[in-house]
């Protein structure tokens, strides 16, 4: 059984390439993991289609790799805080997919549970339904919005144990959950990393099963 | 009392004990300062929690409002996962949420998540917020900086959801959905039915009860 999922940071490395798509946890920046950001952007690769709520600001979260022009594509709900992904989008530089919150949630949340994606009113009668098949039912409208999945997730949890059981504190949870399920490859950073055993298995908040690698931050 | 506080004042009454709220960044926030101290709502934050309150002392880490600023948390406050958060605003679980409007129109319908060619910051977590809240309550000013009417008969701005606004609260007015007309309930001190009407490119009746707004 494999169990030794803790890495160098170094060696996410390995898991890098151009053109992937990459999940990023986090919410303005709270719970994204700095330090694995930090490694993609060392790394260089470029031509990154990425995915999670926000481009947070420049020099913030996954802001950097926009700054650095890493990003070709980015799948969000908001970029209002970051300037240069508008910037960007506005010179051509950058293709921007605008999501509802909501929906970007459920479009990840169905592409690591084996569904083909979701109904929701959410975006009815507004540009979002644009190109969408809308279906009705009992006199509500709604459009079907598809799985969303990525090559990679990187994730930030508070604590781990060693067989990648997570826990998430306070506001920093956001869709980190929800991506762990929803990447071919799961990297999580974490505060701190415990003996399996140490977590209350009724507070796990996501089975380690669902966790490739993890990387300790060496923050608190 | 100036134009914000005012809006902030009116809405506040709208709110009732025990419900649970969203309050978008900006004008909204103030609210919390002028309900009852009978009224005790709890504020949904979208980023994940129930039970946002008021920052005090220092900052905890990981606890940030949807607008990114450290925030504070009340006793009994619950963390959930952004699945959670939509579930319960688009499962019709948020009493009410309050947001800013760039316009509103008679039909009920908001656009405030964009400016073509201007100003793309993206929807954020307003479109499932209006679609899914049992009220929603637009607080913005009532016309632009150079005049222009905010209260349109039909709103040119690509749309945040359709249909879906309950009251509209200004700084010279207050505006009520009822039966899908838009109604005009109330006016703010010293504010006749000529400049509203002046002001407002809408269609609307005047509320037989139509009468001054009482601000604490």
């Amino acid at each position: 059984m494999h169990t030794e999922k803790q890495i160098e940071r170094s060696a996410i490395r390995k898991h890098l390439h151009d053109g992937m798509s990459i999940m990023f946890g986090g919410f303005l920046g709270s719970g994204s993991p700095k330090g694995i950001i930090q490694e993609i952007l060392d790394a260089g690769i470029k031509d990154l289609t990425i995915i999670g709520n926000d481009t947070a600001m420049p020099d913030t979260g996954i802001g950097v790799l926009v700054s650095a022009k890493r990003v070709k594509k980015v799948i969000t709900s908001h970029i209002g805080t970051n300037a240069e992904t508008g910037r960007q989008m506005i010179a051509g530089e950058i293709e921007v997919e605008l999501v509802p919150q909501g929906t970007l949630a459920e479009r990840i949340r169905c592409g690591g549970s084996g569904l083909g994606g979701v109904l929701t009113p959410t975006g009815v009668g507004t540009l979002v339904e644009e190109g969408k098949t809308k279906l009705s039912f009992d006199g509500v409208d709604y459009l079907v919005e598809r799985a969303l999945r990525a090559d990679l997730a990187i994730l930030k949890a508070h604590i781990a144990d060693e067989k990648g059981n997570l826990v998430y504190r306070r506001a920093a949870r956001n869709f980190n959950p929800l991506m762990a399920l929803a990447a071919d490859f799961v990297a999580v950073e974490a505060d701190s990393i415990v003996a399996p055993g140490e977590i209350d298995p009724d507070l796990v908040m996501t089975p380690g099963i669902l966790v490739d690698a993890l990387i300790l931050s060496g923050e608190c | 009392m100036d134009a914000k506080k005012l809006i902030a004042s009116r809405v506040a009454q709208e709110l009732k004990d025990g419900d649970v709220v969203n309050l978008g960044i900006g004008l909204p926030t103030l609210i919390p300062d002028y309900l009852p101290t009978d009224v005790h709502i709890t504020l949904q934050s979208e980023n994940g929690f129930l039970g946002m309150g008021p920052l005090e002392g220092e900052p905890l880490p990981d606890l940030v409002n949807a607008g990114g600023k450290a925030c504070g948390m009340v006793p009994g406050t619950a963390f959930f996962d952004s699945a959670m958060s939509f579930a319960i605003i688009r499962g019709g679980h948020v009493d009410a949420t309050v947001l800013g409007g760039l316009q509103v129109d008679q039909e009920g319908n908001l656009a405030n998540w964009m400016v073509p060619g201007k100003m793309i910051p993206g929807m954020g977590g307003a479109m499932d917020l209006v679609t899914g809240a049992k009220q929603v309550i637009v607080a913005m000013e009532h016309a632009t900086k150079d005049g222009g009417a905010k209260i349109l008969k039909r709103c040119e701005l690509p749309l945040t959801a359709a249909g879906k606004v309950t009251a509209i609260a200004t700084e010279l007015a207050f505006f009520r959905f009822i039966d899908g007309q838009l109604v005009l309930t109330e006016t703010a001190p010293g504010v006749s039915l000529d400049e509203i009407r002046a002001k407002t490119a809408a269609d609307y009746v005047v509320s037989p009860d139509c009468h001054a707004m009482k601000l604490s």
